[in-house]
């Protein structure tokens, strides 16, 4: 046998206790390439449902633009919203089931136990889940430029900060689900798939909130989401970029994600108090 | 690399550990230590508090109270400071499927901060007799074969604390002496230490020099094999073992200190 030791490659450096390593949080990136690599059904999963609903929202927009002057004015109002939409769904699901992939193959526990901090894991699901929402939600972007003449970089720089509210949003929600999903475990797989729809009818992506009753409007102005939509349509009828809006989103952002962070980080530690992680997924 | 952990100090210290569940308790007091570079086996039956043992030493179990101290490190307080340098092993913790054994080496060996992650596995699959499955889905593996990817994956940082869940389970018996046989010329070669909690009674009498029986939580007692064969008079472990599971012979142990 040959000398193990003799030719050893491995050299450790020094440990710091809340040090940041970006090889460590790569590693978890990579183990998710490597899955989305090997298999096409995943990628394909993951851009089919935005495809399918950007071609069905692209055929009722063209109708309703024939009768509506709203949507002759704004004609990528719906598109948009859709769009929009999914990047904030896919980053939260996105996050669950880069963490669920772990859960389902029973891997986690040689994850936890690695040098890899909670932290440098909970980044490297930020990175997974925004490759996941790029994979899901360009294919339709594509879809409704080609198919429907309409470029979602219309919105211009706001996009940017939509997009970004909207994955912070997403990736608080998913750390919540995820640690959810860490103390329960595979009981509460299912809230990965359900839990941002119970937003969807208040945060207003297709209709304003003016619609909404008054008691839950006031519910819709707790969400980050409903700026972004009201800032969008804001952007698409009344051609304006309302900054506050934004800054709305982005200070409700910061609560939403601390408290996403809180809840894994306290059901974290509720797991390794209850000896839950090495036995997750059996 | 790292120098081996010696010094005298044992490799993994554990004073009044507790664990406990609601009204069950899962680890009830135990003290022990393991000595640098040394085989030692957690022998017990289910339920013994094996798994739970390991675990608090994994730093993925917070025990009720006690302290345990690995590489001389508070792993309760710091365990980031001692996990580079151990790792572990347990069929009942799988490594992805879909992955090739390479593809899930790459993904540990970057984890565990190893400088030349290419090599490193490299002389895993020659060492370990990879090569003709080093490229396949780990999903694919004989139960053999993903045996061996699971040791590679434990190996793979040069670890000197070495923790091992059942490392041999439904294993057949060729391959199970062929990983015995592995981990005690690491041993030897590394100079790591090794504790594994096993109930296949076989392997920890030929593998251990130090034997720790757990049961019910409680550490009932303590010796090379050796010893607990001559203070039992018995032929071999499992006798031991079920004497000390059914409370048989209970008048000629001493008290474990």
């Amino acid at each position: 046998m040959p000398d193990v030791i003799a030719h050893s490659t491995v050299a450790l450096p020094p440990e710091r206790e809340w040090g940041f390593s970006f090889r460590r949080m790569n590693a978890i990136v990579l183990r998710h390439f490597y899955l989305l690599r090997s298999s096409w059904a995943r990628v394909l999963e993951l851009a089919y449902w935005p495809v399918i609903n950007m071609t069905l929202w692209g055929f009722m927009t063209v109708f309703l633009v024939g009768q509506s002057s709203l949507f002759a004015q704004a004609t990528g109002l719906l598109l948009a919203a859709i769009l929009l939409w999914d990047v904030l769904f896919r980053s939260q699901l996105g996050l669950g089931l880069a963490f669920l992939e772990e859960v389902w193959s029973r891997n986690l526990g040689h994850i936890l136990v690695s040098p890899i901090r909670p932290y440098e894991y909970v980044a490297a699901l930020f990175v997974v889940a925004l490759m996941r929402v790029l994979i899901g939600v360009g294919p339709a972007a594509l879809l409704a430029w080609g198919l429907y003449d309409y470029s979602i970089f219309t919105l211009g720089l706001p996009l940017i900060a939509f997009f970004v509210n909207l994955v912070v949003l997403g990736w608080a929600i998913g750390l919540a689900i995820n640690g959810l999903i860490l103390r329960f475990g595979l009981g509460a797989e299912s809230m990965a798939w359900m839990a941002l729809f119970i937003l969807a009818p208040i945060c207003g992506i297709y209709y304003p909130l003016a619609v909404l009753p008054e008691w839950l409007r006031a519910v819709a102005y707790t969400i980050p989401a409903s700026y972004v939509f009201e800032g969008m349509r804001a952007v698409l009828i009344d051609k304006v970029f309302r900054v506050d809006y934004l800054a709305i989103a982005a200070l409700l952002n910061v609560v939403y994600f601390a408290g996403g962070v809180a809840a894994f980080l306290y059901c974290f530690k509720a797991a390794r108090r209850r000896g839950l992680i090495l036995q997750i997924g059996e | 690399m790292s120098a081996p952990f010696t010094g005298g100090a044992p490799a993994i210290e554990v004073r009044h550990l507790v664990k406990r569940y609601g009204a069950v308790t899962a680890v009830d007091d135990l003290t022990f230590a393991v000595p640098a570079g040394s085989i030692t086996a957690l022998l017990g039956g289910n339920g013994a508090g094996k798994t739970t043992t390991l675990a608090i030493l994994l730093g993925v179990l917070l025990p009720t109270s006690g302290q345990a101290r690995v590489l001389g490190v508070d792993i309760l307080k710091h365990r980031f400071r001692a996990l580079p340098r151990m790792n572990f092993g347990s069929p009942y913790v799988e490594l992805p499927k879909r992955l090739s054994v390479r593809e899930n080496l790459m993904v540990f060996a970057q984890l565990y901060g190893v400088r030349h992650p290419k090599q490193r596995i490299d002389a895993l699959a020659e060492t370990l007799q990879m090569g003709e499955f080093i490229g396949r889905p780990t999903g694919t593996l004989s139960a053999g074969q993903k045996t061996r990817a699971s040791l590679a994956k434990a190996l793979v940082n040069e670890p000197e604390i070495l923790l091992l869940d059942e490392p041999t389970a439904s294993l057949d018996p060729d391959t199970g002496d062929w990983v015995r046989a592995y981990l005690e010329r690491y041993v030897a070669e590394r100079k790591a230490t090794i504790l594994l909690a096993s109930h296949n009674m076989g392997e920890v009498e030929r593998m251990a020099s130090l034997v720790l029986m757990l049961k019910a939580g409680k550490l009932v007692d303590r010796g090379t094999a050796e010893e607990l064969l001559q203070k039992y008079g018995r032929q071999n472990l499992e006798e031991v073992f079920l004497d000390i599971a059914r409370d048989r012979r209970r008048a000629e142990k001493e008290p474990v200190a």
